[in-house]
């Protein structure tokens, strides 16, 4: 607890005000320990923009959903009617109402941006575990919070996607058709569901978001950022203690924001205004047809930033799981016959194997989708403890592994373009194969990740003056 | 990195072209007459008079039509059928219940049907310009019309008085061993009250008006849009010369 600061009868009153604060809420300190004197490495490039704008972005879709709750009805008999009200008759309604469309899929790509940033430069690393995992977290609440939200413009697409993604669980053994059941409230998706669904969407799940980016600050500031050359900027500092090659957050940071933001609302404004639906990818066509439960569209394909994962979900077909039984198999083998580990830990590794071969078999493939769509998500949760490799930054790592980044950028880009598309043969062949490699990336990445000779890493980072 | 980028870059463009082309029938393009308010008010007309029977636009104000240069006294006039307060939305005539025993569906409401109808083989409203455009006699069917753009609507050739009979003339092509019947032209079969030229010219201001119709803040979001880039491009230049002014400190 910080001692009582008396300050003199004839100080201005501004300083008197903020004295009489700071001796009650610790404005000052925050201000220092989050902005001033937050020392920020400063070789930042773009990509760090993304994390300040996720935030904004954040910011957009609750003050913007704030003003479309005034208006939307969460009825399914009016809820399409409703949005219509806000397009034409709400004065503004328009372009609040796509400011939050369109700040959905920009939530998407400016939080892909984001983790993709983490990805290559190490920044889940020792010791910002914990910032990863909220960050994670985040995603999870994040795609909850965008599927849940999709329902209440109660169109074909909203409809027949919540119906099908809402039918998945009950191909969970046991417990899934009650858990299909509980989720949505009816026998199928209804006005009781899109009630829950408006529920979890403006006041349960954002309440869990804030909490969570809150979090992933704390943690964050606790840490101090990683930068591109994945170097700990705290290892040299200056007789005040100050990283040498750390800044302030403000003003040098603000100010560099101000522009990643002002970059970023040209995009996002030029959507807005130009083309809100752009060419179908952000409000889809279908959509704009009202919900009818007795006609199925011929093609249902989720939103854009769901796709690589829905196409995982439909490669695990049954002739998929034969693929996975030997992958489990090969697994075993290794684990038990390369592995330097004890004769119990092998037993294990064994019997575990076998009871997953047996559940892979006796179970239907359709399950084992979900578990391979839900994994692809959980798998990010465990990155900073399959990782490695003996440098951070994807700048000192070896060659080939930039290559194999961007055969992983390529690939997550092919699962979504064909989560688009409608099933066929090919399509299917090529996602089946693609789903390996997004798990053999993650999966054998303990192994991958150590093999290679790494440059030499800088003492310090590198930076050009501007 | 920046082959990381430039790599990514190639296989976002690659996966632009997603909807595969399906449909058997070519959209024509619509023309562009949104800027156009005699052809949208000519577009009202024709939509209040063929359309409104039997479809409703229920979401749509009559007074809103003061967007594209129409009075309420106008309005009251000329396009008030079933109400007679210019405040109301396009509710229709037609019981639905009948509506589904004559035709097998009710008919949709057509509000944002424009937006609706895009896809892979145009926009909505070319989507309606070719399908309004493709009616022909078939006595198969209980309403006597069929179309090419929509084989098997329910909905009969309502504006054939101004269209007249249409008769597809096809050519048969052989390839890989079997004949396939592609269309070619058309054929007047019965004249209609406007020749071939204006009927089109008639249907581009109907599905112009539905396109405006369908969002019509269109054309104020456009004109906004401009000022907004402007302005943002002006700040965008300020916020850069502040950013170096303080960076250029930093060695």
């Amino acid at each position: 607890m910080a001692e009582f600061k008396e300050i003199s009868p004839n100080a201005p009153l501004a300083d008197k005000a903020l004295n009489w604060v700071d001796n009650r809420f610790p404005l000052s300190k925050l201000y220092k320990d989050h902005l001033s004197e937050y020392y920020a490495p400063k070789n930042f490039n773009f990509l760090y923009f993304f994390g300040v704008l996720s935030m904004l972005v954040l910011v957009i879709q609750i003050l913007t959903g704030i003003f479309l709750t005034m208006h939307y009805k969460p009825d399914a008999a009016i809820a399409f009617a409703s949005v219509e009200y806000i397009m034409r008759d709400v004065p503004w309604g328009w372009l609040i109402r796509y400011m939050h469309s369109t700040g959905a899929s920009a939530f998407f790509i400016v939080v892909y941006m984001h983790m993709f940033r983490g990805l290559i430069y190490g920044s889940y690393r020792k010791p910002r575990e914990l910032v990863w995992l909220f960050g994670c977290a985040i995603f999870l609440a994040l795609m909850g919070e965008a599927f849940m939200g999709y329902l209440l413009p109660w169109g074909q697409m909203s409809y027949w996607g919540a119906q099908v993604i809402v039918n998945l669980f009950s191909a969970i053994p046991f417990i899934g058709p009650d858990l299909a059941l509980l989720i949505r409230g009816d026998y199928v998706v209804g006005d009781a569901t899109l009630n829950r669904f408006f529920a979890f969407h403006v006041i349960a799940v954002p309440l869990v978001l804030l909490g969570l980016v809150v979090a992933h600050i704390i943690a964050l500031h606790e840490v101090g950022s990683n930068n591109p050359d994945g170097i700990e900027i705290k290892a040299h500092k200056d007789d005040n203690g100050k990283p040498l090659d750390g800044i302030p957050f403000h003003p040098y940071y603000t100010v560099h924001d101000i522009m990643g933001v002002m970059g970023f609302l040209l995009v996002f404004t030029a959507i807005i205004f130009f083309a809100p639906e752009f060419g179908g990818y952000f409000l889809e066509y279908n959509n704009f047809i009202p919900a009818d439960p007795l006609k199925t569209p011929l093609h249902i394909a989720p939103v854009w930033y769901f796709t690589p994962y829905y196409s995982m979900l439909r490669a695990i077909t049954s002739e998929m799981m034969y693929a996975l039984i030997v992958c489990v198999i090969a697994a075993a083998y290794l684990g038990t016959t390369r592995a330097a580990i004890s004769n119990t830990l092998k037993t294990a590794i064994i019997g575990g194997a076998v009871v997953l071969v047996g559940a892979m078999l006796a179970i239907d493939a359709k399950f084992w989708g979900v578990v391979v769509m839900g994994g692809a998500v959980v798998i990010l949760f465990f990155l900073p403890w399959l990782d490695n490799c003996a440098v951070k930054s994807i700048r000192y790592r070896p060659n080939w592994h930039k290559y194999l980044y961007v055969v992983f950028v390529i690939d997550f880009f092919i699962l979504g373009y064909l989560g688009m598309q409608p099933p066929s043969a090919i399509g299917e062949r090529v996602s089946q194969v693609g789903s390996l490699f997004y798990f053999g990336f993650f999966l054998l990445m303990p192994w991958w990740s150590r093999l290679g000779e790494t440059k030499p890493v800088p003492d310090r980072v590198n930076f050009v003056a501007h | 990195m920046k082959k990381i980028i430039l790599s990514m870059l190639i296989s976002l463009a690659s996966s632009l072209p997603v909807f595969a082309n399906t449909d058997a029938f070519v959209w024509d393009k619509a023309p562009n007459k949104l800027n156009d308010l005699g052809a949208l008010q000519h577009g009202a007309k024709l939509f209040v008079n063929y359309c409104l029977n039997c479809h409703a636009a229920s979401y749509m104000r009559f007074n809103r039509l003061t967007d594209i240069g129409l009075t309420e006294k106008d309005i009251k006039d000329n396009l008030l059928f079933t109400t007679d307060k210019v405040g109301e939305t396009m509710k229709v005539a037609m019981d639905p219940k009948q509506a589904k025993d004559w035709f097998g569906n009710t008919p949709p409401d057509l509000t944002v049907i424009a937006r609706s109808r895009s896809g892979h083989g145009g926009t909505g409203t070319d989507y309606l310009y070719t399908y309004l455009r493709t009616y022909y006699r078939d006595e198969g069917k209980a309403t006597g019309w069929n179309n090419l753009a929509f084989p098997n609507a329910a909905m009969p050739n309502v504006l054939w008085e101004l269209q007249g009979e249409r008769k597809p003339l096809y050519d048969t092509i052989e390839s890989h061993g079997h004949e396939t019947q592609v269309f070619k032209s058309w054929q007047q079969v019965t004249p209609g009250k406007l020749n071939p030229a204006e009927y089109d010219e008639a249907i581009a201001d109907l599905v112009n008006y539905m396109q405006w119709m369908s969002e019509p803040a269109q054309n104020t979001r456009v004109k906004i849009g401009v000022w907004v880039l402007m302005f943002l491009l002006v700040f965008m230049f300020i916020a850069w010369r502040l950013n170096a002014s303080f960076w250029k400190e930093i060695r």
